[in-house]
């Protein structure tokens, strides 16, 4: 059986292996880029100076070929013919398949603003995009990171750490919303402030300006930031275009249903392009699940299910962790040490947990996301349950 | 050099060695304790340097001069007539205070308006006494609990009040049988033959059942009435027949019967009654004077012997001289020279407030003691005391609740300070010698008398040097009047010389020549005093269904002025606490209960414990506004008293107990006192000077717990923060360099936990990182919770007994002053063998 993986991200990348180790399957896996199969979570420690492009490999032609994988890189689909189930390349090239597996991520999200294609102006989202701001890294000037979630936090600490006067412009009150409580992301600014990184926030872009190259960034308020190098970090898209013009079903992204099946009992879709039972998943974890319960799904009766949304993330050196619910209408319990600069926030409804941030210290991370899982009645366990799994034997 | 002096605390009077600047000792010639000492006479030293002294005078809260004191002192007196001055004195005086005051009061103010804190001590014992012998005898010394083969503890937790006692006891414990009656099963009842948890007030009816059994054997005596006696009207005790007719049956078979009483006997409204009903059983018995036998009552405080013999109290005279017997008061008017001696008894203590609350006094002097804590109904008297005018207290410390409502205040000498003598339970004079410098302006109280006196134009009858001068006017007191049957007389000492009084050894009188050494006393005169018995004077109903019953703690001494600054005498019973039994309980083990009775309310937390009988619940006596005002028992208790003696009946008082549903609960450590405001709260001393503060509130806990977070915090200081606003728990340590500064914990209800380890984490230069979270835990991670202590004098808890306990070990727990140990048998007993 001829299996062809779109899309050689982390999702892609082990659809590929997974499949390449059923019997009689023969495998390719076909990647936009150019480089081998690479860790696109690692971009931030490329950023940060931690690591060299060659550590991101993760899987080199050696090991593809062990592995039975035929990869062609530098591919670019532009048709999929879904009766006779082949590919059409932009190269030309065509590519039969028995099974196809769409891998094909997500892109960056660019402000409808004016100057948003003005030239040092880029989006955070691949090896190359990463390879240009460290380019412009090197002349040590202002940058601006539009976007104060994960993505831009790590694009704003790279860059500091390079050596630029770096400003976040953010549109909510504190970064990262969607993974920390108001509390954590206020201390995450500061933490990151006491490196020289400026939050400027609430606040809006509504345009970036320049002649010839991005000068300054200017927002609703009317400041104005000066900028040699824009970072755009305000979202994701999955990537849908092919599939919907394929005829697939697409809503977010393409919608799949339990077993990653797409509504053509040939095609599975996995990974940030998906949209499982309505759920389109953003980080590495969930993606590398359902590529692994796509492939299983060929053989035996699996199925992928939405998690409580657990995201383990290092930001600037600092670990945080969310789950659930975190914006829950619930009651909240907070643990703040100052100086250890940790925090958490436990969220319960019900004497359930419903969700959970841990900033700082994320040993815990298991435990919470077990009772999250679980919904348990917390019972006598709320008094200390916020200060760990070793004080649950004897709550008082 | 060595200080030989004694034992402020109770009345075992045992004898120490003190110097500034080491642990106290218990000194090994004294015939009271042979070396022995107590837990809180082991602390002593810790006393020494006693904060909150009150070091200058003070009119109208401002400092004064002694000169400015004294004369609004004289004015207050000047101003009103004899039945309107009155002094409230103390069993903590010694006994040449004591002759001065009753002298100045008696014999010149023209008032028998003096009464002492001993009327709610021992009045009882006195008058059963007084009506028995016709004079105030002690007949037994404490060799008779040695040589007794019987000893009958009569409302008395010998283990815990007189320590030292119950060591004696314990020492010659072979070949004796112990009966305790108590409604209580307290510490004295381990290891006792028999324990007699008999009802509320029922002595009376034992006793005379007792007296009527032994008559039935055929015990006969030419005593007079016993047939009036024998007669008398008996009653319920509440205890089963088997257990009554088995104690009968020792005592009538044992010649050697020791009944040892106490305020158990004497706090009672039929405290008079039951002294003598001990003394018909034993009259009828034969064993009064005989070795090993008799009656024997216990005093509470160092000197209440003192003021007896001086006659300190209202209704005594001088010297063991009665207004009643002819020509004493005579003799004791030309022995003063006094201008208008008192024509008769005066004001008791509670009837001296009551008529204070009704405006009739104008100038009261209180001294060394603390009415506004310790008299029952302790809110109408302190009603009262804001009723004087001339309100005038003389004390050592400044936090004393009654000194804080004086218009003058004068600095006494404190124990340690103060020169004279003192008399305990078995009638042994010793020496207090001071070894410690008066503080500021501190002077002593017969010099303050003396003082007094001269400004009101007697200069000459107060012209004492010292108290060697003092002692031998006492001692000649009790010599007029003679040939008398009087048995007190240490008129053999009115001689001595001020070196010989200095150098004084223990002394028992009767002392009617030099040299000799008063020994056991067979009363002259005896007779029978028939006590129809009477149940408590407020009975129990419906609104009120439980008997309140009061008294001391261990490791802790009356209002806990000195005690009360130990933190390990602390540790054994930090907080306030109502015990009830479980079956009886409103409330879960732990958490806060209300109790009301028809005179006011108290708030306490309440220990389920299995030895109070049913129906009954037990307060300690000892707290205050200044570590817990909420829990000031005798706000509670009623001011009914014995018709004879005067005595509150603070053993039994109608209440009902209902759980304290405060809207938070919670405690604060920090490295000092807070002055925090909340509906319940007690503060405690710990090691380090770290204080505990236990709180209870209806306010907003969010906005309680930011204002405690305010209160403690210091420059530096990073915090630690566990909030749920949903259930109300707050939570927070404060931290500076790795060291603990506070810790707050607030909660919706009592269950929080454990103080012990937290408090223990005060003596720690640095916190581990390991430890952040346990802080707010308040237990180590996976360790077991803090256990109370139980010996003080090791600091050793009762999970560590336990412990060692299980594995076939034991602590050194017992082997300091051995106050504990009959908590540790208790805890042994009920480890699996």
């Amino acid at each position: 059986m001829r299996i062809v993986v779109v899309g050689a991200g982390p999702a892609g990348t082990r659809a590929a292996t997974r499949a390449a180790a059923l019997p009689d399957a023969r495998v390719t896996l076909i990647g936009a880029e150019a480089a081998l199969p690479y860790d696109r979570v690692a971009l931030s420690r490329l950023l940060a100076g931690e690591i060299e492009v060659p550590s991101l490999i993760t899987h080199d032609a050696r090991a593809l070929r062990a592995a039975r994988i035929a990869y062609r890189p530098a591919t670019r689909i532009a048709r999929i013919d879904r009766a006779a189930r082949v590919l059409h390349a932009t190269d030309g090239a065509m590519i039969p398949y028995d099974h196809l597996v769409l891998a094909l991520g997500s892109e960056a999200l660019r402000l409808p603003i004016p100057g948003a294609n003005l030239p040092g102006v880029i989006g955070y989202r691949d090896l190359p995009d990463v390879q240009r701001m460290l380019r412009m890294a090197e002349s040590r000037g202002q940058a601006v990171v539009i976007g104060g979630g994960l993505l831009g936090l790590e694009a704003a600490a790279g860059l500091a750490h390079r050596g630029m006067q770096v400003t976040v412009v953010h549109a909510v009150d504190w970064p990262m919303e969607r993974q920390l409580d108001e509390r954590a992301g206020a201390l995450l600014a500061r933490r990151m402030g006491a490196r020289g990184i400026r939050f400027v926030m609430p606040a809006r872009t509504t345009a970036l300006e320049g002649d010839g190259h991005v000068q300054v960034v200017r927002l609703d308020d009317g400041r104005v930031l000066p900028a040699r190098l824009v970072v755009m970090a305000v979202g994701i898209r999955p990537n849908t275009a092919l599939a919907r013009e394929a005829g697939l079903d697409v809503g977010r992204g393409i919608r799949t249903d339990a077993r990653l099946f797409t509504s053509d009992a040939h095609i599975q879709a996995v990974g940030e392009c998906a949209e499982v039972q309505g759920v389109c998943v953003g980080l590495v974890a969930p993606a590398l699940e359902q590529a692994e319960a796509a492939i299983a799904a060929l053989q035996a009766d699996a199925a992928w299910a939405p998690r409580p949304d657990a995201a383990a993330l290092k930001v600037n050196g600092t670990d945080v962790w969310s789950a659930g619910d975190i914006a829950a209408d619930a009651e909240a319990l907070t643990l703040h040490d100052e100086a250890a600069d940790e925090y958490r926030r436990l969220l319960v409804r019900d004497d359930r947990l419903v969700g959970a941030v841990l900033y700082g210290d994320t040993r815990d991370a298991g435990f919470y996301l077990d009772l999250i899982k679980r919904g348990a009645p917390l019972g006598r366990m709320r008094a200390a349950l916020a200060l760990g799994p070793q004080f649950m034997d004897q709550a008082a | 050099m060595s200080t030989r002096t004694t034992c402020p605390y109770c009345g075992v009077g045992c004898g120490v060695l003190a110097r500034p600047d080491a642990p106290v000792q218990g000194d090994p010639d004294h015939p009271a304790n042979h070396g022995r000492l107590c837990s809180k006479g082991t602390a002593l030293a810790e006393t020494f340097a006693l904060p909150n002294r009150l070091l200058h005078p003070e009119v109208d809260g401002r400092r004064a001069s002694w000169d400015a004191a004294l004369d609004a002192l004289a004015d207050g007196f000047r101003r009103y007539a004899p039945e309107e001055v009155a002094l409230y004195v103390s069993g903590q005086l010694l006994t040449e205070d004591y002759y001065a005051a009753n002298k100045l009061a008696k014999g010149f103010l023209g008032t028998a308006n003096i009464d002492s804190n001993s009327r709610l001590c021992m009045a009882s014992a006195v008058a059963g006494h007084r009506r028995a012998f016709g004079e105030d005898i002690v007949p037994a010394t404490y060799a008779d609990i040695e040589a007794a083969e019987l000893v009958v503890l009569v409302g008395s937790n010998l283990a815990w009040c007189h320590p030292v006692l119950f060591q004696r006891l314990q020492a010659a414990r072979a070949g004796k049988r112990i009966v305790v009656i108590d409604p209580r099963r307290t510490a004295t009842c381990e290891g006792a033959d028999l324990h007699l948890p008999i009802a509320p007030g029922g002595d009376v009816a034992l006793f005379n059942a007792l007296l009527r059994h032994l008559h039935a054997e055929g015990f006969r005596s030419d005593a007079p009435g016993l047939d009036a006696a024998l007669t008398a009207a008996g009653g319920e005790t509440g205890l089963p027949p088997e257990d009554i007719a088995r104690f009968f049956a020792w005592f009538a078979a044992t010649p050697r019967t020791l009944t040892i009483f106490s305020q158990g006997a004497n706090q009672s409204s039929a405290g008079s009654d039951k002294a003598n009903a001990i003394i018909n059983a034993h009259l009828l018995h034969g064993s009064i004077g005989r070795e090993g036998g008799g009656a024997f009552s216990i005093t509470g405080q160092p000197n209440a012997m003192g003021g007896r013999e001086t006659g300190s109290l209202a209704n005594m005279l001088a010297g063991h001289l009665e207004w009643d017997r002819p020509g004493e008061a005579d003799a004791l008017r030309d022995f003063w020279c006094a201008p208008r001696l008192a024509p008769g008894p005066g004001l008791k203590a509670v009837d001296l407030f009551r008529a204070a609350g009704a405006g009739r006094i104008g100038a009261l002097w209180v001294m060394a003691t603390n009415p506004a804590v310790s008299m029952p109904a302790s809110d109408d008297v302190r009603a009262a005391l804001a009723r004087v005018p001339m309100l005038a207290v003389s004390d050592c410390v400044t936090d004393s609740d009654t000194l804080r409502m004086a218009r003058i205040r004068l600095p006494a000498l404190g124990w340690g300070e103060k020169d004279g003598t003192v008399t305990n339970s078995e009638r042994v004079i010793s020496r207090q010698r001071a070894f410690l410098p008066a503080p500021g302006e501190a002077r002593a109280d017969w010099w303050i008398v003396s003082q007094l006196a001269a400004r009101l134009g007697w200069a000459e009858h107060f012209a004492w040097a010292g108290p060697a001068a003092i002692f031998r006017e006492h001692a000649a007191v009790t010599g007029l009047a003679r040939p008398s049957t009087r048995v007190f007389d240490i008129s053999g000492l009115a001689d001595m010389t001020d070196a010989e009084y200095d150098a004084m050894p223990p002394t028992r009188w009767p002392i009617a020549r030099r040299g000799e050494q008063g020994g056991r006393i067979t009363p002259p005169l005896m007779r029978f005093v028939p006590t129809p018995y009477r149940p408590p004077a407020h009975a129990l109903d419906a609104a009120h269904p439980i008997a309140l019953n009061t008294g001391r703690l261990r490791d802790q001494w009356h209002t806990m002025t000195r005690t009360g600054l130990v933190p390990r005498l602390m540790a054994h019973r930090p907080e306030p606490e109502l015990s009830m039994h479980p079956d009886d309980a409103p409330a879960p083990d732990g958490a806060l209960v209300r109790l009301a009775s028809r005179d006011g309310a108290a708030v306490l937390r309440l220990r389920h414990d299995a030895a109070q009988r049913r129906g009954d619940a037990f307060a300690p006596m000892h707290w205050t506004d200044a570590y817990a005002p909420a829990a000031r028992i005798n706000a509670a208790v009623n001011a009914a008293h014995d018709p004879v003696s005067g005595q509150p009946e603070l053993k039994h008082t109608p209440v009902a107990v209902t759980a304290f549903n405060a809207g938070w609960h919670g405690f604060v450590l920090a490295r000092r006192k807070l002055g925090v405001a909340a509906s319940w709260q007690a503060r405690v001393p710990l090691a380090g000077g770290v204080w505990r503060h236990e709180l209870a509130g209806d306010d907003a806990v969010a906005a309680r717990f930011a204002a405690l977070r305010d209160t403690c915090h210091e420059p530096g200081a990073t915090w630690i923060v566990l909030e749920d606003a949903g259930t109300g728990l707050h939570r927070a340590v404060a931290l500076r360099d790795g060291r603990l500064l506070a810790a707050i914990f607030l909660g919706p209800d009592h269950e929080l936990p454990p103080r012990e380890w937290l408090a223990g984490l005060f003596a720690l230069d640095v916190i581990g990182s390991a430890n952040r979270h346990a802080l707010l835990a308040g237990r180590p991670a996976d360790g077991p919770p803090a256990s109370p202590t139980i010996c003080v004098c090791h600091g050793i808890s009762r999970a560590a007994i336990e412990a060692a306990a299980a594995c076939g070990q034991s602590t050194a727990a017992g082997t300091g002053c051995g106050s504990c140990k009959p908590e540790l048998a208790a805890i042994l007993a009920l480890m699996p063998a």
